[in-house]
């Protein structure tokens, strides 16, 4: 009896991990920014706050970046895409400058990969 | 305007500010405060700037009164690194701290399990024992492994992983399991009644040290910047209503006119006015010999006044030096992204979840088909894959090294644009190089003056015809002329004949210099010097007629002469396996004889600037991999449509900007240096990805369990603890060897 039920949270766990990670509800944390460019994005505990960051195309933007996280791994942020990337200070909001680029998905990072956002250009 | 207002603000930064509405309220409670005169804010780089003589802590109180933050700005970038350095050390000790403490409790209950090895709980007693210890562990875990916990919480709720995640999960069901056996011991079967609190301890301790060194070593990675940082000067002696007065170097303007001494570094970029002197760019451009320096002369911020006292005008300053520019270029180029590292970066990117599911799957295998007892190897296994699987060594094995192999390029006058650059650069076939200034001195030298009489009067009486044409070979003959001090008279009736030469009167006499051509249109017979001419021709050079009143008088021969290290630096590339091609615009004898003595094979020469283009496309067909050097501006073209275009003796800011590599110092040697450098930091980055695909490759399997048929153990999560925090050490360390590079031409 027991044996069946740990195989069942097991598998059920492994499902859990699929669907939530892969399969699940999109990331909703976007914020668009119509007409200001001063969005500010918290770098803490992993994650880039907001982690989806939707612009309109065909203009430069600047980009705050507020770093909480003393940890080295959150010391960069690259859009390798777009070939930009800015070391940023703790405690303290460090301005990112975007360049003018094409429509589109530009994914951005740590340099370990850890905090890992999108930047959508539309 | 008072005279206050104009001197220069202090300026805050602010937070909290979102609209105008703030701005007012700011304004407002600023100016109230004694001696401000003007307060002004900047909404869009959310900045105060405060004029008058109010105290600094005074005006942020204010702000904070009013409901804002404010802070006063460090306007000198070097401040603000010292104040990095600061926080990062902080942070450095504070790991430290942790890592002590979490080994502190976890090392004494390690000992008492190896020692007694009465780890289990049967008995109440047992229970109450280790209900204690077990609060303590749970200290631990929030005190020093806190932040792992709420970063994998967050990172959860954001459908992320990361390596916080793997930790939170290792040691929280290590933990939570550890807390089952002691709340209700005779669920379990006896064989699973082992409690695990030391292992959550010990990792966490294990891994805040592991941080810790990684920090120290990472430290390391970024003393190029700081180096370069710290050749800026701080302060700079200004001429202002004639006195030099010394003023910090923010507050130098374009246009100023400045004073450095023998001994003093330059402040910022600026043209000599008065003063000749020596100076030491080195630091700059990886030259080895001081460079003159007198009036009309550039000098760049950063390098160093060797012997004579200078009076300059600043061109540049603050972020405009070519010094900030590089400085810029090469933290933009640091922390690029190198195309080998797309795959490794693409499997740290889903690695985490993936693992996750392995810890699961092979926790299921171990507890339906392993033996007994089951329970505990099923956790064993479980909290040993997630802990050694963290993939930090995977995504840190590309930016380290490239962020110790671009900083050390800086230091040899290398500027790597970006990865792909640096990647591509070490896998060249054939380098593609501008004659004129790369491998010859780019400005024409008299090399032979012969004359049946006087070669000096010779020579005067052609220098002076010269003085008024603006042909580049007229250049050398004038200069040689000046360089022997020879009186020159201004030319009448002077006359340039097109393709042909030039004639004048010079005192009386009716002077000619040109061709042969010129030669036979005057009916001015050639003689014994056509043999003579013939040679100097085939030896590269460019011979000239010099005919007076209707006599042919002797020969002027002018070369682009040869640099010094040419030779040198073509045999190093050549030894690197590159094959070399020289383009230049010159005629095919020059051209060949050029190669000739350098041994090039290959030559394009007659070239107009847009063939460049289409012999390096031409080349790209036949499937090479090519490399173009040239000065950067006119071979711009070339230079783009290269995989990897070398901008070479880069004083230009377009160079800086446009090309792949760009060298500071015009010589071959820096494109060596370059190939060397790119391979040495490719070879680092192999061995990074190499070393951390092994280590998650083998460590995740033996962390599973497969050596447990030939070992019959299995591998403590105290192990895979310690041997995650020392893989990202690993790969921090092994980017550093990278420090130690030489090219060598220094060796
Ligand atoms: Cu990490």
């Amino acid at each position: 009896m027991a044996e069946v039920l740990v195989n069942i949270v097991g598998v059920l766990m492994i499902l859990a991990v699929i669907w939530w990670f892969w399969l699940g509800p999109k990331r909703s944390t976007s914020k668009a920014t119509p007409s200001t460019d001063n969005l500010q994005i918290l770098v803490k505990d992993g994650v880039y706050e907001p982690d989806l960051i939707r612009l309109p195309a065909g203009r430069t933007a600047t980009l705050h970046f507020h770093r909480e996280d003393p940890s080295p791994c959150s010391e960069w942020v690259l859009f390798p895409d777009l070939e930009v990337s800015a070391q940023l200070a703790l405690n303290q909001d460090t301005l990112v400058e975007i360049p003018k680029a094409e429509p589109g998905e530009y994914p951005f990072n740590c340099q370990m990969q850890m905090y890992r956002g999108t930047l959508i250009l539309e | 305007m008072t005279k206050e207002q104009q001197s220069a603000p202090t300026v805050f930064r602010l937070s909290g500010v979102n609209c105008a509405g703030c701005i007012n309220k700011i304004e407002t409670a600023v100016k109230t405060v004694a001696g401000v005169t003007d307060a002004r804010v900047n909404l869009s780089d959310k900045t105060l700037s405060v004029y008058g003589s109010a105290e600094a802590e005074s005006c942020i109180e204010a702000v904070r009164s009013a409901g804002y933050g404010a802070e006063l700005l460090r306007s000198s970038e070097r401040e603000q690194r010292a104040e990095q350095r600061e926080q990062t050390q902080r942070h450095y000790r504070q790991q430290l701290w942790r890592s002590a403490f979490a080994l502190g409790v976890g090392v004494p209950m390690m000992a008492w399990g190896l020692i007694t090895d009465r780890v289990s709980v049967n008995t109440p007693v047992e229970q109450l024992a280790w209900g204690v210890m077990g609060l303590i562990t749970l200290a631990v875990l929030v005190f020093c492994g806190g932040n792992f916990f709420s970063g994998a919480w967050k990172a959860l709720r954001h459908h992320n992983a990361t390596m916080d995640t793997l930790v939170a999960l290792g040691t929280g069901t290590a933990w939570l399991f550890s807390m089952i056996v002691v709340l209700v011991p005779h669920l379990l079967p006896e064989a699973a009644r082992h409690v695990y609190f030391e292992a959550s301890a010990m990792i966490i301790g294990l891994i805040s040290l592991g941080q810790a060194l990684e920090i120290r070593a990472r430290g390391r990675t970024s003393a190029a910047v700081e180096k370069l940082l710290e050749l800026q000067d701080t302060s700079a002696r200004v001429l202002r209503d004639g006195r030099e007065v010394d003023l910090p170097i923010e507050q130098v303007q374009q246009g100023d006119q400045l004073r450095v001494r023998p001994g003093e570094k330059i402040p910022v970029d600026g043209t000599v006015l008065e003063g000749r002197s020596l100076v030491d760019e080195s630091m700059l451009t990886g030259e080895p010999v001081p460079v003159k320096k007198a009036e009309g002369d550039s000098l760049a911020a950063g390098t160093l006044n060797k012997n004579g006292s200078l009076l300059f005008r600043a061109d540049k300053v603050g972020s405009d030096t070519r010094l900030a520019q590089i400085i810029e270029m090469v933290k933009n180029a640091q922390s690029s992204r190198v195309p080998i590292a797309r795959l490794a970066d693409k499997i740290s990117g889903i690695f985490v979840p993936v693992v996750m599911i392995i810890a699961l799957v092979a926790a299921l295998v171990w507890f339906n088909l392993g033996p007994d007892p089951r329970v505990a190897h099923m956790l064993v296994v479980l909290t040993s894959v997630l802990i050694i699987a963290c993939p930090c060594a995977l995504g840190l094995a590309t930016p380290m090294s490239v962020m110790v192999g671009v900083g050390k390029g800086a230091e040899y006058g290398v500027l790597v644009r970006n990865g792909k650059a640096l990647q591509q650069s070490c896998t060249l076939d054939v380098l593609v190089v501008d004659k004129t200034g790369t491998l010859t001195e780019g400005s024409p030298r008299l090399t032979d003056i012969d004359s049946d009489g006087d070669s000096d009067e010779l020579l005067r009486l052609v220098a002076s015809l010269e003085q008024g044409s603006e042909h580049p070979l007229a250049e050398a003959i004038v200069t040689a002329a000046h360089d022997k001090n020879l009186e020159l008279q201004s030319p009448a009736n002077f006359e340039a004949i097109t393709a042909h030469g030039v004639s004048g009167d010079i005192g009386g006499s009716r002077v000619l210099l040109g061709n042969t051509k010129l030669m036979q249109k005057e009916a001015i017979s050639l003689d014994a010097w056509s043999e003579r001419a013939a040679k100097l021709a085939e030896a590269g050079r460019t011979v000239m007629y010099a005919a007076v009143d209707g006599k042919l008088r002797g020969i002027i021969a002018v070369a682009d002469p040869i640099r010094a290290d040419a030779q040198a630096a073509i045999e190093r590339l050549s030894k690197l396996g590159l094959r070399i091609e020289m383009l230049t615009g010159d005629n095919h004898g020059s051209a060949e004889a050029v190669a000739r003595q350098l041994g090039i094979d290959r030559v394009h020469a007659e070239l107009l600037p847009e063939d460049k283009e289409g012999i390096v496309a031409e080349l790209q067909k036949k499937g090479e991999r090519v490399g173009m050097v040239g000065d950067g501006i006119n071979d711009a073209p070339a230079l783009a449509r290269a995989d990897v275009g070398f901008a070479i003796g880069a004083g230009t800011d377009v160079a800086i900007e446009s090309a792949d590599v760009t060298l500071m110092r015009s010589s071959l040697h820096g494109v060596a240096n370059a190939v060397e450098l790119s391979r040495a930091t490719l070879h680092n980055i192999k061995q990074n990805l190499f070393g951390a695909f092994i280590y998650n490759t083998l460590g995740i399997p033996i962390a599973a369990g497969v050596l447990y048929p030939i070992t019959g153990m299995l591998l403590s999560p105290i192990v895979a603890g310690g041997a995650m925090a020392l893989s990202s050490l690993t790969v921090v360390s092994n980017a550093n060897r990278l420090r130690f590079f030489k090219p060598s031409e220094a060796r």
